[in-house]
């Protein structure tokens, strides 16, 4: 069996048809031309950036098309049938015993009134694949396997009350319960942690090397795909880019987007020295909480320097952007001080002065809901001048424009509107919006996290021209140690609300390190082969999440 | 430019908003130009009581002799003034104190909450008849306690609506920026919540049309000699134990008003909150 292909996709070509009102419908190809093999016990990790029709591939492997979709041209067989000729009933069989899928966010897959057993088993039984005891059984056996805690009364529970992380394993267990031939993995990863993430890429792993399924993993970070695939296919824009195996993808890529893709934050700012200036922003033993009674910040002192980057990371739930919220003023601290150039910060926004304001700004994640849907780029980024130094009218214009050419746009922007413009652009008006005000700190809250690493890393090299030009401090937060490492001057870990560690970039990332920051370093996945199982042989400690 | 805008308007409307927006043109010009569409003075007797439909009169006369269709524009103007007037003081009241309360949050938003439920809590319909019979009768007094009445159910609208955008980062934005509530109100929150309380204002006047109109049946509306259309109705109700029509004339008019309007709201809420081109 094994020399056979389980699964070919030929010349596969999927379009969406689009109406606009008042517009003629249009046929817009979301795939176009796409063929691979697949044998069982293989996985082939697609890669590309968002748009680039990944999941519409993977989801196409199972015959399904997302509403407005149509799978136009070419054919998709499993074991020699074509599954795209089947009947709708046929399908069905199919979807569920022959092909599994595990979707990118758990917690929005599992339904939160039902028990993780009963979901984990519902496809084997609707089948009729096994007995209900037998299925339980079988699913223990599987918890077990891969790594969940307490395996005989793990499925007892609901999916609130265990992790993202084990939920996500959990899925995985719902995907191998019914036996399938074929899983697609559908960013399984990306909504977890680098802490998390490993332990699910090992659980992903120990599943396709024990039960000899094939995998499709669909991701965008191409560093996570090497670890779990044997080829893998770049695509770009519904196009193939590149196919051919891990290793020559990863070591010997022909294309240039590949090259891209794989050199990837190569970038890395040369550290400052620490100045004997006083720091611009000085966090002094602050503590906060939501309640007023669970401590999310426990005593976390730290300073940053003018025209330096302080990067502060930690896992999700470490307090990193509470720490932001308190030094904004958006959450009045219980205990401690914030002193910004010199002067000590009201902790209540209202009580600081139009000065303190105007030289702390902030870019934020989602650049989406920063700005106001309703104003053009123009108003946005005018808007800070005008209320700050009161500029107004064909100055104010100007002005704007000169922002608009520094973040690389260009007067033809300043009429749109925020829906017209792509991710990284909106990004980048962000920051024009913050650079407007001429601050002497931003605070970027995980600016680059919701974007494709192409683009993230046009907002970081824009990010550090700026702070040459107008010796801007940064606070940065993040969970990206790459990004970290690029950046920063100085790094602060971390670790449910306490500070771990705390210096120059130099010396928090050198030896000799504590275990929290071993951990985190180690997890981030790096582009060679088979990191996974040297990192997960020599662990010293498992994150919070577990 | 005009004629493109408007072209663009026509093109995406449904039928049914098409015959909507044609009944309302009809409605408000016929209004707005009473003394020379109206055959006859609605004051004055000019036949016998309740003649049917003919040629002298296009839809008859009513309970004293006067023409019906002249009555009917006339009292157009009494019904779309007096309906429009109270539903834009209801919307200005409404929406600023609901983006208010949801803007401030904490003390003012409970206050202003349970003094809006307080008002609730009394049937509308009681409350105004309690009203006017206290207030002396005239066109300001009615405008005004509709409005009032009527903000109660704008201001639960606005602050919803409201309270999903204020935890929008840009509005955190503005916060941290220093900008004040007035702007935040009027510049952040007021421009994305339009296509909604746009929407509600249509039904809100078709609400209040219905409304004067029942106030006016019951006597408390516009008084005599004056006429809108639920006075109308009220006039003429005696002859429908005879068989007489009279009485549905006018009610068949309210009906295709709050119709249209629907349908028009309809069709510009199903495009204002569509995927794209919408907020």
């Amino acid at each position: 069996m094994s020399d056979t292909h389980f699964l070919e996709v030929k010349n596969l070509e999927i379009s969406a048809n689009i109406s606009m009102p008042g517009e003629k419908p249009k046929k817009l190809t979301l795939v176009d031309d796409i063929s691979f093999n697949l044998k069982r016990g293989e996985v082939l990790g697609l890669i590309g950036e968002s748009g680039a029709g990944k999941s519409t591939i993977g989801l196409a492997a199972m015959s399904y098309g997302r509403p407005g979709c149509l799978i136009s041209g070419g054919s998709i067989k499993i074991e020699g049938k074509d599954i795209l000729a089947m009947s709708h009933k046929e399908v069905n069989e199919v979807r569920g015993t022959r092909i599994a899928y595990v979707a990118q966010s758990a917690a929005a897959s599992f339904n939160p009134a039902h028990r993780i057993d009963d979901q984990v088993i519902e496809v084997a039984l609707a089948h009729k694949l096994m007995s209900k005891s037998e299925a339980l059984n079988y699913a223990k056996v599987l918890y077990e396997k891969l790594g969940l805690p307490e395996p005989e009364t793990f499925g007892r529970r609901y999916p609130h009350q265990v992790s993202g992380g084990q939920l996500q394993r959990a899925m995985t267990v719902m995907a191998l319960c019914a036996k399938p031939d074929l899983i697609v993995f559908d960013e399984p990863t990306t909504a977890l942690d680098v802490t998390t993430q490993i332990e699910v890429l090992a659980t992903i792993k120990i599943a396709i090397d024990d039960t000899g399924v094939a995998g499709l993993y669909i991701t965008h970070d191409l560093a996570v795909v090497a670890q779990v695939s044997d080829h893998i296919m770049v695509l770009r824009q519904g196009k193939m880019v590149e196919y051919g195996t891990t290793d020559q993808i990863i070591n010997h890529a022909r294309e240039k987007y590949t090259q891209d893709l794989v050199s990837i934050r190569a970038m890395n700012k040369p550290e400052q020295a620490e100045p004997d200036s006083p720091a611009i922003l000085q966090v002094k033993n602050i503590d906060a909480a939501y309640d007023g009674v669970n401590k999310i910040l426990n005593d976390v002192t730290l300073q940053l320097h003018a025209g330096q980057t302080l990067s502060i990371v930690g896992e999700s739930g470490s307090g990193k952007s509470t720490l932001a919220r308190v030094i904004t003023g958006l959450l009045p601290q219980m205990g401690g001080d914030i002193i910004f150039n010199g002067k000590t910060l009201s902790s209540a926004l209202k009580n600081r002065d139009k000065e303190q304001l105007r030289d702390l700004q902030m870019i934020y994640q989602m650049a989406d809901v920063a700005m106001n849907p309703r104003h053009t780029i123009g108003q946005i980024i005018g808007r800070p001048l005008e209320f700050y130094f009161g500029i107004k009218g064909a100055e104010n214009r100007r002005k704007t424009i000169a922002l608009l050419e520094q973040i690389e746009l260009g007067e033809k922007y300043i009429d749109r509107y925020p829906a017209e413009l792509s991710g990284g652009q909106k990004q980048r008006v962000c920051i024009a919006r913050a650079l407007a005000a001429k601050p002497s700190l931003i605070i970027c809250d995980e600016v680059t996290s919701a974007l494709d690493p192409l683009v993230a890393d046009g907002i970081l090299q824009l990010l550090m021209d700026l702070q040459q030009k107008h010796d801007i401090a940064y606070l940065f937060i993040t969970h990206d140690l790459a990004t970290v490492q690029a950046i920063s001057d100085t790094i602060a870990v971390m670790y449910k609300g306490e500070l771990v560690r705390f210096g120059q970039k130099s010396a928090v990332l050198a030896p000799p390190f504590d275990d929290y920051t071993d951990m985190l370093l180690s997890s981030v996945p790096k582009m060679e082969l088979g990191w996974l199982e040297r990192v997960l042989a020599t662990r010293k400690m498992s994150s919070a999440d577990n | 430019m005009i004629s493109k805008i408007l072209h663009n308007i026509t093109t995406h409307l449904s039928w049914g908003a098409r015959i909507g927006s044609f009944c309302l043109v009809v409605f408000a010009l016929s209004a707005a130009f009473a003394p020379f569409v109206a055959p006859f003075d609605p004051h004055e007797i000019v036949g016998d009581v309740w003649e049917p439909v003919s040629l002298n009169f296009l839809l008859g006369t009513d309970q004293l002799g006067r023409d019906i269709l002249s009555r009917l524009v006339h009292g157009a103007r009494n019904t779309f003034f007096i309906a429009g007037a109270a539903t834009l003081l209801s919307f200005f009241m409404g929406t600023f104190l609901g983006f208010l309360a949801a803007v401030s949050g904490g003390k003012i938003d409970q206050l202003l909450s349970r003094a809006n439920d307080l008002m609730m809590a009394i049937p509308t319909l009681i409350f105004a008849l309690v009203v006017l019979s206290v207030l002396p009768a005239n066109m300001f007094v009615l405008i005004v306690v509709m409005g009032v009445l009527d903000s109660t159910r704008v201001f639960r609208l606005s602050r919803a609506v409201a309270v999903d955008i204020v935890v929008m980062d840009y509005v955190e934005a503005a916060r941290l920026r220093g900008e004040g509530t007035i702007w935040i109100i009027f510049r952040e929150i007021l421009p994305n919540a339009l296509s909604p309380l746009f929407a509600e204002f249509g039904l809100r006047f078709a609400f209040a049309v219905l409304f004067l109109s029942t106030l006016s049946f019951l006597g408390l509306g516009i008084q005599p000699p004056d006429a809108d259309w639920g006075s109308m109705v009220k006039e003429n109700k005696d002859g429908i134990v005879f068989g007489i029509p009279a009485a549905l004339i006018p009610a068949a008019a309210i009906a295709i008003l709050t119709i249209s309007i629907n349908l028009v709201v309809d069709s510009i809420l199903s495009r204002t909150s569509s995927l794209k081109g919408g907020r």
